[in-house]
């Protein structure tokens, strides 16, 4: 990588945290170069220092815990550690904005947004009053805010979610930056709205001429508007190549686990791959390769010697990896591949057919009081009018948008949440209407795996008491010692040690606690579990190995599983049948294939064409305008016609009445069926 | 952790098993006859309950760990040796008894003095007895006020007269700055060579725990490099010894803080104080605390009517003027005790009944704060996922409080406690001012400075009652702020969580 067209380019950065022997090296010498006008991404799991390495661009290091130990950071002939904070602050959000991953908390609430860009505009570009407003508007107007000059005086707190940061966006460029530093700006978001943030930032790119360093996790975001990928792993970069490059002949052992760990269709039925163990502290001193003790291709020399930096030339382009195999001079052993990761349980299995649960015209509606005697003004209708049906052994996918109300659905499928009206049979009883004792002794059978494992458990009680709760309360195991022995066995089956029993939540990695969480589950031995996006707060690799853990399970034990989530990928490898909410009902419901093959709702459609993947043939994204309406009131007729590029007069006049087509699924659709 | 040999509570168990036995069965030994008030009975159940409640958190990490923190800090730890200095004294002086009269002739089996001491008294001894006429100064020879006197010659004249104790041992009077000078002198190498037969002591006990030989030890002691840090804690009980020694020394022949209108040494009333002190900002918080807990987290988690009720309640109680109650339902204590006079044994059971009166007022009126803390607090938590999960389990309601609600606000309790107790000692002070704090007979520092107010305007000035109430008062709510703030910050998730 030579010229003059190069932005930005990075050598040997190091941050660290902390003095002495017990330092943490957050990033330990990274180099990279960014050219005018691409997009750059840095790529790597949680606490890999991807984040740490972008803050250490602009001297943001949280002082006086962290400092930059070493490094040159060239940005257009300057060298920007070298700069005072005075200089420095000429720099940030004038040459170098940043966007970051919670634009709920990134933005000032007590601030309108046309003063919260305002003040950008006036700090770096001087502009008087009236032009501050004018050139706010326009930027609104760029970033895509519809009605701009109304928006200008909101606070943060009345626009939503993806339109906060779009404000963030605006807020980014107001300066005119060379380079926008974008740390995970969508992992916040919905896929529709993630593809509409991703696409604005492109054409931004496109318009300005700007260079953009993309900081994320996501395989799938980087597949789709990269120009060049660093992969990070434990504080370096492992490898780096153009995205073409990288996906179709990743290198690096590491990289190449990463892109067999991410679930999708054609690995149904197959074990994922899983990369085990994992990130080693940053803490310690590494004498050979920091990925050798995860690595199944490593061999003793790994162990040993630390992998310098090695560049190979391909079609004129450079594709560098640190790793020894592709060390010139070294003759690494040949790979034994381990036949073991492709055995698995197979879609052989055969369909049972007995019903576990079914659910009918399950409404919570969640009263909305106001005023001095708290009247009832109105309702949340969170869900409206669900019918599902899940069969013993199976896997029903709830897929939806963050506040479609599919995890109020789940609880309240449960009871968890007291439901409206509706149905839930479970073995001949309405568990929406069991007398609370009966209900209590029924709970055994259905239990919840939930989203964040670090909440899911309390702090304050080891892990064996939090496993054995469930059985305490349900009366299983007589003796102590007999609930000791069966929460080993629990801890067992889901790949803890049984001295886990005796240590505190919090000395366990997400991963880990969400392996407790289900062998908590487990404990009741339970018919269906309600998993409540229990992968969306893990890395990739360890949502692998979470993924096969369940699907293990329900093998062993014909579990029955409802899975809510918003992730396609998840779906399409773990689910049976998917039922697709929207705004409180499901618009399409039916076995998985014939759903992801040929999606019939506009929703359904929209919603899969939004996801990002990692293959490289181009697909048309369907871009839905808006974000989802308000579940308080929503839209009359069909409640998707506001957003449906197929709309008709009709959609907007009743809800159209549910279809079932040949293939098994129901519709909800008056482009079908009619 | 891996060995669980004993249960937690085997040590305080024969802690408070040997205390109980000594408290029942010394007094027959020394012919006394013990006298147990119910803020005795409440203190001592107090000191069980932290004695247990120590053992406990000790086997539990995640409660251990701030204490350990606590514990390093040189701030805190010099706040709880001067805390455990006043603790000291006020549990030496919660051991009430009463004296046997010598034997008259023909006397059937012992009569009793009707004057209840304590052993904190008896350690007082000279203190306590050598009382004056009225006012004097702080080591004054004479009287503040002058007094007309018959002279042996028969002659009347106005004089200052030389004091019944202050200074009596002197014949010359301009030999008092050289006394002074020596006693003090004299207790300052006594304390001097306590503190040094102190740092011995730890010396030899850490040297043990750290297997080191006894002089490494106290080297180690001496430059400060200790992860508890023992210099800071010798340095601070070293001043305090010096300065116990070098008042014990001089007030066997003076009054250190003068004596009041009465005659009574004002140092002894200020000691004395201590205990009131200490029972007020204990116990209202031992009366408080269910009612806060439980109300609190039942309001968070069961919310709807309990809520509502809950809610009526404190609500309503906090917008009543807290003085107005306080003096509503101290006046109507005083005349039920006023009425029931074959109630009390002694005066000072009287007297303590008022104070545990206004304990108890008190704490109805201070729940309020730490039940709408608690509650809100509760609400947060009973969203948290492992409550649901709990839920999903069919687990019990107040197995739920039980279990998941109460030990994850209980640092709330904590921090609030360790902050109200000094703002109760001051509490304590203002309505005895106000004339509805504890009974007159009860010495206090509220007594104390409510008698300053007339001293304050006499002509010469008063200013010993009120400086040494203030002196004490000062210090123990000072050390008390100080450990407070030390605990909030190792308990404090947020301000615990900005390190990594």
């Amino acid at each position: 990588m030579s010229g003059d067209d190069i932005l930005l380019r990075v050598r040997d950065l190091r941050v660290q945290f902390g003095q002495g022997p017990q330092a943490v090296r957050a990033v330990d010498g990274v180099d990279f170069a960014i050219r005018r006008g691409e997009t750059f991404a840095l790529l790597g799991e949680s606490g890999c220092g991807k984040s740490m390495s972008a803050l250490a661009l602009l001297q943001l290091v949280p002082r006086p815990a962290g400092r930059i130990t070493s490094g040159e950071v060239w940005f257009d002939g300057q060298d920007l550690l070298a700069l005072s904070e005075q200089q420095m602050r000429q720099v940030r959000g004038h040459r170098i904005s940043m966007i970051f991953q919670e634009p709920m908390t990134s933005l000032n609430p007590v601030m309108t947004v046309g003063e919260q860009i305002g003040e950008v505009l006036e700090q770096h570009l001087g502009l008087p009053r009236r032009a501050r407003r004018d050139r706010t508007i326009e930027l609104l107007t760029d970033v895509g805010i519809p009605a701009p000059a109304r928006r200008i005086d909101d606070y943060p707190h009345q626009l939503s979610g993806g339109m906060k940061q779009r404000v963030m966006i605006a807020m980014a460029l107001a300066g005119e930056p060379d380079l926008l530093i974008a740390d995970e700006p969508t992992t916040a978001l919905d896929v529709t709205i993630q593809a509409q943030v991703l696409e604005l930032l492109a054409k931004i790119q496109r318009d300005t001429g700007m260079a953009i360093l993309l900081i994320t996790h996501d395989l799938g975001i980087v597949a789709e508007t990269v120009d060049h990928v660093a992969v990070m792993y434990a504080g370096q970069i492992v490898e780096a190549a153009s995205r073409r490059e990288l996906f179709a002949s990743p290198l690096h052992p590491y990289t190449r686990k990463l892109f067999a760990a991410v679930p999708d269709r054609r690995k149904r039925g197959r074990k994922l791959e899983t990369i085990s163990g994992n990130v080693p502290p940053l803490n310690r001193r590494f004498t050979g390769c920091r990925f050798a003790e995860r690595c199944d291709e490593a061999w003793l020399r790994c162990r040993e010697q630390a992998p310098a930096w090695t560049e190979r030339e391909t079609d004129g382009e450079t594709h560098g990896v640190r790793c020894l195999r592709y060390q010139p001079g070294i003759e690494a052993p040949r790979v034994v591949s381990r036949p073991g990761s492709e055995t698995g349980s197979g879609e052989t299995k055969p369909a049972s057919a007995s019903t576990l649960l079914t659910v009918r015209d399950l409404k919570v509606h969640f009263p909305i009081r106001k005023g001095l005697f708290k009247r009832v003004v109105g309702h949340v209708y969170a869900v409206d009018g669900v019918d599902l049906q899940i069969a013993d052994g199976r896997t029903l996918a709830l897929v939806g948008e963050s506040g479609c109300g599919k995890t109020t659905a789940g609880k309240a499928i449960l009871r968890l949440i007291a439901p409206t009206a509706g149905e839930v049979i479970y073995d001949g009883q309405d568990l929406a209407r069991l007398p609370a004792d009966e209900l209590r002794r029924l709970r055994a059978r259905l239990q919840i795996i939930f989203q964040d494992p670090f909440a899911s458990m309390n702090p304050r009680m080891m892990v064996g008491n939090i496993v054995e709760e469930g059985m305490r309360a349900q009366g299983i195991g007589r003796t102590a010692e007999e609930r000791r022995q069966r929460v080993a066995q629990l801890l067992e089956q889901v790949g803890l040690p049984p001295e886990a029993a005796r240590r505190y939540p919090h000395e366990f990695s997400g991963g880990q606690r969400q392996r407790i969480c289900i062998a908590r589950a487990l404990a009741v031995e339970p018919r269906l579990i309600v998993c409540d996006e229990p992968t969306s707060a893990l890395d990739v690799s360890v949502q692998a190995q979470t993924l096969n853990l369940l699907k293990d399970l329900q093998d062993r034990f014909g579990l029955g599983y409802l899975f809510i989530t918003h992730n396609i990928s998840v779906v399409a490898y773990l689910a049976h049948d998917v039922a697709v909410m929207y705004l409180g009902r499901i618009v399409e419901q039916g076995p998985v294939d014939a759903i992801l093959d040929d999606p019939r709702h506009p929703y359904t459609r929209a919603l899969l064409s939004a996801v990002p993947s990692l293959d490289e043939n181009g697909r048309e994204i369907i871009r839905l305008e808006g974000e989802l309406p308000s579940p308080i009131n929503p839209p009359p007729g069909c409640h998707f016609h506001p957003r449906c590029p197929d709309a008709m007069p009709v959609c907007a006049e009743r809800y159209p009445d549910p279809v079932t087509l040949p293939d098994g699924r129901v519709v909800k659709c008056h482009l079908v069926g009619d | 952790m891996a060995k669980r040999s004993r249960p937690f509570w085997l040590w305080p168990a024969v802690t408070v098993l040997i205390l109980a036995l000594a408290w029942w069965q010394l007094p027959a030994q020394f012919g006394v006859r013990p006298v147990y008030l119910w803020t005795d009975r409440l203190i001592f159940l107090l000191l069980a309950g932290a004695l247990f409640l120590g053992g406990w958190i000790r086997r539990r990490e995640h409660l251990r760990q701030p204490w350990v923190e606590v514990f390093r800090q040189r701030r805190a730890m010099v706040a709880l040796v001067v805390l455990l200095a006043f603790v000291i004294t006020g549990l030496l002086d919660s051991v009430h008894y009463r004296k046997p009269l010598p034997m008259v002739d023909g006397q059937q089996g012992v009569q009793y003095s009707v004057e209840v001491v304590t052993l904190l008294d008896e350690l007082l001894g000279t203190l306590r007895e050598g009382t004056e006429k009225t006012y004097s100064a702080p080591f004054a020879m004479t009287q503040l006020a002058r007094e007309t006197v018959t002279l042996p010659d028969g002659t009347q004249s106005r004089i200052r007269p030389r004091l019944r104790h202050g200074g009596a041992h002197l014949t010359d009077p301009s030999q008092r700055g050289r006394d002074i000078l020596a006693s003090g002198l004299a207790g300052a190498a006594i304390g001097v060579g306590l503190t040094m037969l102190v740092w011995l002591l730890l010396g030899a006990i850490l040297s043990r725990r750290w297997q080191t030989s006894w002089r490494a030890a106290l080297t180690r002691i001496v430059h400060g490099r200790t992860e508890v840090p023992w210099r800071a804690i010798l340095v601070t009980a070293g001043s305090l010894l010096v300065l116990m020694a070098m008042t014990a020394l001089w007030s066997r022949h003076w009054h250190v803080f003068g004596t009041d209108k009465v005659g009574e040494d004002v140092l002894y009333l200020a000691i004395k104080s201590i205990r009131t002190g200490l029972v007020i900002g204990t116990l209202t918080t031992l009366v408080m605390l269910p009612f806060a807990i439980l109300l609190g987290i039942m309001a968070g988690y069961f919310r709807g009517w309990v809520d509502d009720i809950i809610q009526y309640l404190y609500t309503t109680l906090s917008s009543i003027p807290g003085v107005l109650l306080i003096a509503a339902a101290v006046l109507s204590i005083q005349v039920y005790i006023a009425n029931h006079p074959d109630l009390f044994e002694t005066a000072t059971d009287r007297a303590d009944l008022r104070l545990l009166a206004l304990c108890v007022i008190l704490g109805i009126t201070s729940w309020t704060n730490l039940c709408r803390l608690l509650r809100g607090e509760t609400f947060k938590l009973r969203e948290m996922d492992y409550i649901q999960a709990a839920t999903a389990f069919g687990v019990g309601h107040f197995t739920i409080l039980g279990r998941h609600v109460l030990p994850n606000v209980l640092h709330i309790v904590l921090i609030i406690v360790v902050l109200d107790f000094s703002g109760l000692v001051l509490a304590e002070a203002v309505l005895s001012y106000v004339g509805v704090g504890v009974d007159p007979s009860t010495i206090s520092w509220g007594n104390m400075i409510n008698g300053a107010r007339l001293e304050l305007a006499r002509e010469p000035v008063v200013w010993w009652s009120l400086a040494a109430a203030f002196v004490f008062m000062f210090a123990l709510v000072l050390s008390a702020n100080l450990f407070a703030d030390a605990v909030r910050d190792a308990f404090d998730p947020r301000l615990r969580e900005q390190s990594p």
